[in-house]
């Protein structure tokens, strides 16, 4: 082990480090001032996310091959390190006012994020399956924290027990794979695919079970069953980063293992992986419309989302294309990162302390009452839509661009049609929030305030000058 | 002894593999449910042992060695879960623990 | 082989055993006798190491974690529900199918090799000490992280929150 090492892991070194300091120094916090922790646990992903970015531009492999800094890694931790800060702004008053207030709720976000960015940076097998277990065993025990709440205990139970099995198949995965190449390096297993020295059935084999393993993590079809329910049931600041960095993190381990593992068996998987995607469009928006409370249709709507970055991978069949795929995909995780945490800030502003204020009819009069908050929704559900002017039009549209490059035409065509279906549901907030009389009651919080603010006014701004954070997107490139 | 071939090996960790996964989607209790995925991780074992063996690579023994590992941690946190959802609850019947529509 | 053909049989009914008995200690003991067998296995293939630590982690601490769980809850006798009437056969069909499939699939090429003697050294614990501290130094360091994640997360789920201490 040398500097080099180090270097390549510094980030996640020093985070591991600050997050079991901050699980020792909680103990000298009183009850009633947890809030310093999260100021400690925030403090401790802007120094990270400092030191990430430092590293921009740099490649390293550390750790006899294990690991790798690229931009590729680079992109994705700073945008679960900005992920994470925006968990900790929602949750902050949240947890305080809900009575789960406790110092290793922020440890374990802290924690889960050293597993996040460990898959963004894993070179081998071995380490995505540790880092996705580091990743998922801290957002079990989140989504089951309100232990005297029956339904966040069964979001615990479900999203612990599918995770557990979705591990199971991304293990026999990786077996079959190491069997047939001989390594779980992915550069050794390319090259042994690559020389015709693998048993193609045994990759093909490995690589579908690795793709069932990280569809559930994901939420795609078939495997989005828990999602509603986990997504319901878990407290809402831990749905919110959920649906954000769990997506993150799965998608950027997709990407890297499917783009620098198996690059000569994409041809034979990217049929299937459009199937999937537009079957994941399909569902999530047609079951979305029927939902009441805005948890469980925000589920859907983040496996439809799941859909549309799948389609990125129908684009790796075409070599070239591939890294534009990638920073496609990258870019709408970005566009949809900042505007899912600006939608649970509202959300979670109109929570009330029992649960209740959940229903969509529940945001009647909002337009009214609270015009600043009304406008943000608006922006975001547009975002979500695909409606100008905000980002998630301008994520969609460099999607569709590569899919069509690809020659999926149908594809792009399903991803056009689903937008549509999905402008129905998104839109209805809007309809209700301004058309409907109502008094909704909202929290005031000042960091509530400013994610949903500061999302706002990102998800428009970004989207006038999208070329220079495209151009970031695009220099993410994997080694 | 006589040589076994490989292949041998790996239909024996696939039939429990699904055995395993069949568990999982046919048993409502959920201790059971979590020791048929105990069982598929041990099959995956079984298929990494015997590929390691067959290719004299250490690797996959090192693999398993991680995934044991990480087993124990799984199972720590999975039964506290399963404690957690019995007390409030009084059952750990997956059907029985639908508040959530599901 | 015939050693290898008795083993099998063995995982397999216990295996199956572990899917079909109805009281949940019967489950975890048919599935301890199932690590059991794939610890021989393991010896069979040349990895003493990896069958010792199956038989203390598996079977040792982590069957007993279970029945002491199951003891505890005393949901040993837990009745199945049966409102996945028509779901049960089409898994197991599938399953079937899927079983028969793989094998078919596995006997029809057979350019895996064979396992003969295994050597001695290969799994022997020098080897994997070796190993696990050079090349897979980091995997081995993040796998303590995760220890000590799974046990901070154990200890939040069984502590109450405080509103539930007051009510």
């Amino acid at each position: 082990m040398n500097q080099a090492d180090f270097y390549s892991l510094l980030p996640i070194i020093v985070l591991t480090t600050w997050s079991a300091l901050l699980l020792i120094v909680d103990l000298f916090i009183d009850d009633k001032k947890k809030g310093i922790t999260a100021v400690l646990a925030a403090a401790g992903l802007a120094l990270t996310m400092g030191l990430t970015l430092s590293q921009t531009g740099q490649t390293v492999i550390g750790f006899n091959g294990m690991v790798i800094l690229d931009g590729f890694s680079t992109f994705v931790n700073t945008l679960l390190l900005f992920s994470g800060l925006m968990a900790i702004s929602v949750a902050y008053g949240y947890i305080k006012r809900r009575g789960i207030e406790r110092g290793e709720y922020y440890s374990l976000i802290l924690f889960s994020i050293v597993g996040m960015m460990l898959m963004a940076q894993a070179r081998d097998l071995i380490v995505v399956f540790i880092a996705l277990e580091m990743l998922s065993i801290p957002l079990y025990v989140l989504a089951a924290i309100d232990n005297s709440n029956a339904k966040s205990e069964e979001a615990g139970i479900k999203y612990f027990l599918l995770g557990a099995f979705s591990g199971g198949f991304v293990v026999y995965g990786v077996a079959l794979v190491f069997g047939a190449t001989g390594s779980t390096a992915f550069a050794e297993i390319a090259a042994s695919i690559a020389t015709g020295n693998a048993e193609t059935l045994l990759v093909l084999a490995g690589a579908a079970l690795i793709l069932v393993g990280f569809g559930f993590k994901v939420g795609a079809v078939p495997f989005q069953m828990w999602t509603p329910d986990v997504y319901e049931g878990a407290p809402t600041s831990v749905t919110a980063f959920m649906a954000a960095g769990a997506k993150i993190a799965g998608f950027s381990a997709l990407m890297r293992v499917f783009a620098t593992a198996f690059p000569d068996i994409a041809v034979d998987i990217a049929p299937v992986l459009a199937v999937i995607a537009a079957l994941t469009m399909i569902v999530g928006n047609v079951a979305a419309i029927a939902q009441k409370n805005i948890k469980r249709m925000l589920a859907y709507s983040s496996i439809a989302h799941a859909g549309y970055i799948l389609m990125a991978f129908a684009a790796f069949a075409n070599p070239a294309l591939r890294d534009d795929a990638i920073s496609a995909g990258i870019f709408y995780l970005v566009a949809y990162a900042i505007t899912s945490f600006g939608t649970w800030a509202i959300v979670i502003s109109l929570e009330k302390e029992d649960g209740k204020g959940l229903a969509i009819e529940d945001y009647a009069g909002l337009g009214r009452t609270k015009p600043l908050m009304a406008a943000a929704m608006t922006i975001f559900m547009l975002s979500l839509t695909g409606i100008p002017p905000t980002l998630g039009l301008i994520g969609k549209l460099y999607l569709f661009r590569v899919v069509v490059e690809a020659q999926f035409m149908w594809l792009a065509l399903i991803g056009i049609l689903t937008s549509l279906i999905s402008a129905y549901y998104y839109l209805r907030v809007i309809v209700i929030m301004y058309m409907k009389e109502g008094e909704p009651e909202t929290v005031s919080e000042s960091w509530l305030t400013f994610t949903w603010g500061a999302m706002a006014v990102l998800t428009v701004v970004l989207s006038l000058i999208p070329a220079s954070l495209f151009a970031w997107a695009s220099g993410a490139l994997m080694k | 002894m006589n040589a076994v071939p490989v292949n041998y090996y790996i239909i024996l960790s696939a039939i429990l593999f699904t055995i395993g996964a069949l568990g999982v989607l046919i048993r409502r209790n959920a201790l059971v449910i979590f020791m048929s995925i105990e069982l598929m991780l041990n099959a995956a074992n079984l298929a990494l042992v015997a590929f390691s063996s067959a290719n004299a690579q250490l690797d996959g023994q090192i693999f398993v060695f991680f995934i044991m590992t990480v087993a124990a941690a799984e199972v720590a946190v999975g039964l506290a879960l399963i404690v957690a959802v019995f007390r409030t609850k009084k059952s750990i019947d997956v059907d029985q623990i639908n508040v959530l529509k599901g | 082989m015939t050693v290898f053909i008795i083993l099998a049989l063995v995982a397999i009914i216990t295996a199956l055993g572990m899917l079909i008995s109805r009281n949940a200690v019967y489950s975890a003991l048919f599935l301890v006798l199932n690590f059991a067998t794939v610890a021989v296995f393991y010896l069979l293939l040349g990895a003493p190491f990896i069958a010792i630590t199956q038989v203390t982690v598996y079977a040792g601490a982590i069957m007993v974690l279970f029945l002491f769980v199951i003891m505890l809850l005393g949901t040993d006798e837990l009745e199945d529900t049966d409102n996945l009437t028509w779901q049960r056969p089409l898994a197991i069909g599938l399953a079937v199918v899927l079983v028969v499939e793989g094998i078919y699939l596995m006997l029809s090429q057979n350019t895996l090799g064979f396992i003969t003697t295994p050597s001695e050294d290969l799994g022997s614990p020098q080897a994997i000490g070796d190993m696990l501290f050079s090349k897979y130094l980091l995997p081995f360091e993040a796998t303590s992280i995760l220890l000590l994640v799974a046990m901070v997360g154990a200890i939040v789920l069984t502590v109450k929150n405080k509103k539930g201490e007051q009510s």
